[in-house]
C-alpha cells in the first residue's frame, strides 16, 4: 500500500530532504508519488522488498518536519471519488478492522467544519461497518480524513483517508526549547532547526558527530538526542566553559545525555588540533557570519605580533595564564571553503556535513581581511553567495529558512567515496587552495585577491 | 578531557601536522579524573577501528594506566557469543570513556608547544607567531 505523510506547513524546503535523509539512514529510498510545497499532505511508496509498516515507523518516528504517517486507504478530489477509491483499495481489509477499537479524526487544512458537518463526514464512512468501540485515547486503530482546501475556498479540492502508523518526533521540540535550557546565548540555534539538522546529518547510536563552532552546543545536543556520540569546540573558550553550573556540559546533564558528550575545547577551525584522519560520521555547524558577528581567526596583521612577544621580565607573553591570543579578521567565503575542505579530510565515506549559511551578504569582502572594521552593507546592497562546492562532497540538499529581511540555508553534503571523486577536479582544487594559502593569507593587494578569487570561485557552482 | 578525545587531538600548529612526533600529545603534570557513565557498546565497536591504537597505548602507559593488548581487539573479543559485553569491552569503556585529564598540560613531541587543560577543557588557541 501507499503511505500518506502529514507534514507541518512550515519550513517547506526542509521537509522532503529530512524525509529522504531518514530513509537513507534506514537503508531505503522512498518514491514520492505526490508532493507540493503548498500542501501538508504527501504520498509516498516504499520499496517492495521491505516491510512497509516497519519502514513507515522508522521513517517518521524521529522526524521533525512531520506530524505522522498513515497507510493510505483512499484519495479523491471529492467525497464520491474518495469513497470509490477507499472501496477499491481496501474493501478486502475491512473485515479485520470490524472488532478492534477505533476512532476517526478530521484534519481540514485551511478549512473548518461545523460539528454537524464532521458528524456527517464520519457517518458517510459507515459502509466499512466498523463495530468496535470508539475510543479517543489510544484506540487500536486511528483513522483520519484529510481535507486540503485552497486558501478561502468553500470546499476542499483534495481528500485522503488513512490509518495512522506512527507519530513523529516533534515532541522533542518542547523538550529542547531554548526557553527551558539552562545555558544559551544569542546565537543558540532553536530546538526545531537543531533537531532537523541532526536528522539531516543522520545522527544515530554508535556514530560520532563534531561541531567546530559549538557555541552553547545546540547541534551536539540535538545529535545526542538521536543517540550520536558528540564533541565540539569553539574559538571562544568562554562559550564552552560557561559560568559555574551553566555550561555546555550541564546542558547535556539537563537532557540526560551526558554519556554521549565526549568533550568541548577551545580551538580555531583554521588552526584545528584535530588529527587528520577520517573518523567523523557527521559535522554540524553554524559558522559565524561575516562582519556583523566579527568573523575572526587566530593571528595578527601587526608585524610586531608575528614574532614571539616577551614581557618586561623576559617571559614569553603566551605562557601567562591570562594570555589572550590575538585574532584577525577573515573572509566568510574562505571560512566556508575551509569548512568544506576540513570536512573532506575528516568524514568517513558517506559521512555528512550540515552547514548553515546566510543566502546573501558582502560577497566582495576582501577588505575584511585587511582592516579591523568593515562597514556592513545594507541588506539591499548584498549579493547572493554561491553555494560552495568541493570535488569530494556531493551537495545532497539545500533548505532555506526565510525571515522578514534575510534568509539562511542549511546545506547538506555527503562525503563521496574516493572512487567517486573526480581526480582532476580534486587536483585543480588543491592547487587553488595552495595558491590561496601562499598568496591569499599573509598580505596581498585587494586586486591580487580579487583576481585570485575570480579564478578560485570558478570552482563554485552557480546557484540554480 | 577523555582519553578517547585525546586520540583525536594533535598539535594545532600547521607545520607539526606532517611530523609523526606531534601525535599523540604527551600529558604533563596530569591530574586524572574518573567519571562513571553508561556503557555504549555499539559506539566502542564502531570507533575502535578508527583509533590510533599505538597512540592509545603510548598515552595510557605515560599516564601509568593498565597496559593494553598489543593489537586492537577484534569484534569477537568485544562481544561474547551470548551478545554480552566481554571484560575487554568493559575495560576499554573505562579507559576511553570514563578516564580523563582534569587538568595539566599536553605537550607536542615535535615542537614542544604545550596546551593547558583546566577543568577538563583544553585550550588549543595559538599565539600569533605560531599560526
Ligand atoms: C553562530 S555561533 C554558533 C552557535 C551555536 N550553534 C550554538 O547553538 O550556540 C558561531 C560560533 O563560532 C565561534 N567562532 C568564531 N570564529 C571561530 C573560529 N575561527 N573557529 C572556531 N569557532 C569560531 C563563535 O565563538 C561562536 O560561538
Ligand atoms: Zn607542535
Amino acid at each position: 500500500m501507499d503511505y500518506l505523510i502529514r507534514f507541518i506547513q512550515m519550513h517547506e524546503t526542509f521537509r522532503r530532504p529530512e524525509t529522504d535523509a531518514l530513509a537513507d539512514l534506514n537503508g531505503f529510498k522512498v518514491e514520492w508519488l505526490s508532493y507540493s510545497d503548498d500542501s501538508p499532505f504527501a504520498i509516498i511508496r516504499f520499496p517492495d522488498d521491505i516491510d512497509h509498516d516497519t519502514a513507515a515507523k522508522a521513517l517518521i518516528s524521529r522526524s521533525i518536519m512531520t506530524y505522522a504517517i498513515y497507510e493510505l486507504w483512499g484519495t479523491g478530489s471529492d467525497y464520491e471519488a474518495l469513497h470509490k477509491d477507499i472501496r477499491k483499495r481496501t474493501e478486502h481489509l475491512w473485515e479485520q478492522y470490524r472488532r478492534p477499537s477505533f476512532r476517526f479524526e478530521i484534519d481540514s487544512f485551511h478549512g473548518s467544519r461545523s460539528h454537524g458537518e464532521r458528524r456527517d463526514i464520519m457517518e458517510s464512512l459507515g459502509y466499512m461497518e466498523f463495530q468496535g468501540p470508539i475510543v479517543m485515547r489510544n484506540p487500536d486503530h486511528h483513522f483520519a480524513i484529510f481535507e486540503d482546501f485552497k486558501l478561502d475556498a468553500k470546499s476542499p479540492h483534495q481528500l485522503h483517508f488513512g490509518r495512522r502508523i506512527a507519530e513523529s518526533g516533534r515532541g522533542a521540540i518542547t523538550k529542547y526549547n531554548l526557553k527551558k535550557r539552562k545555558y544559551i546565548a544569542t546565537t543558540s540555534m532553536d530546538a526545531e532547526l537543531s533537531l532537523v539538522t541532526a536528522n539531516m546529518a543522520q545522527a544515530a547510536p554508535g556514530r560520532l558527530a563534531y561541531d567546530p563552532f559549538m557555541g552553547t552546543g545546540s547541534f551536539p545536543l540535538a545529535c545526542a538526542h538521536f543517540g550520536s556520540t558528540v564533541f565540539g569546540s569553539d574559538m571562544d573558550g568562554r562559550s564552552v566553559r560557561g559560568k559555574k553550573g551553566r555550561n555546555v556540559k550541564t546542558n547535556f546533564e539537563q537532557y540526560g545525555t551526558s554519556s554521549l558528550y565526549l568533550d568541548g575545547f577551545a580551538a580555531d577551525l583554521t588552526n584545528t588540533p584535530l588529527r587528520t584522519s577520517r573518523y567523523l560520521d557527521s559535522i554540524v555547524c553554524d559558522p559565524p557570519y561575516g562582519v556583523r558577528e566579527g568573523l575572526k581567526v587566530l593571528g595578527s596583521l601587526k608585524p610586531a605580533l608575528q614574532q614571539e612577544v616577551l614581557l618586561w621580565n623576559g617571559q614569553p607573553a603566551h605562557l601567562q595564564s591570562d594570555y589572550i591570543p590575538p585574532k584577525r579578521p577573515y573572509s566568510f567565503l574562505r571560512m566556508l571553503d575551509d569548512i568544506l575542505d576540513f570536512s573532506t579530510t575528516m568524514l568517513v565515506d558517506n559521512g555528512r556535513l550540515c552547514m548553515w549559511m546566510p543566502v546573501a551578504g558582502d560577497v566582495d569582502e576582501d577588505e575584511a581581511e585587511e582592516s579591523e572594521t568593515v562597514p556592513e552593507k545594507a541588506p539591499e546592497e548584498q549579493e547572493e553567495y554561491d553555494i560552495p562546492q568541493h570535488p569530494a562532497l556531493e551537495l545532497v540538499s539545500c533548505c532555506t529558512q526565510e525571515f522578514n529581511k534575510w534568509s539562511r540555508q542549511l546545506l547538506t553534503y555527503r562525503r563521496r567515496r574516493d572512487s567517486e571523486v573526480d581526480v582532476d577536479a580534486l587536483a585543480a582544487y588543491r592547487m587553488q587552495r595552495l595558491d590561496l594559502q601562499v598568496n591569499g593569507s599573509k598580505k596581498s593587494t585587494a586586486d591580487e585577491l580579487n583576481d585570485f578569487r575570480r579564478k578560485y570561485f570558478q570552482g563554485f557552482k552557480e546557484r540554480t | 578531557m577523555k582519553l578517547l578525545t585525546l586520540n583525536f587531538l594533535t598539535c594545532a600548529i600547521k607545520t607539526c601536522k606532517s611530523n609523526p612526533a606531534s601525535f599523540p600529545l604527551h600529558p604533563k603534570d596530569a591530574e586524572l579524573e574518573q567519571i562513571e557513565i553508561d556503557m555504549n557498546p555499539i559506539f566502542i565497536r564502531n570507533i575502535l577501528p578508527r583509533l590510533d591504537w599505538v597512540a592509545l597505548k603510548t598515552l595510557s602507559s605515560e599516564l601509568g594506566l593498565a597496559s593494553l593488548p598489543e593489537d586492537v581487539p577484534t569484534e569477537e573479543e568485544l562481544m561474547g557469543e551470548d551478545g554480552e559485553a566481554t571484560q575487554t569491552l568493559k575495560d576499554l569503556h573505562v579507559l576511553l570513556m570514563e578516564t580523563g585529564i582534569a587538568s595539566g598540560r599536553l605537550c607536542c613531541g615535535a615542537c614542544g608547544h604545550e596546551y593547558a587543560v583546566k577543568e577538563g577543557i583544553a585550550n588549543f588557541l595559538l599565539p600569533s607567531h605560531l599560526v
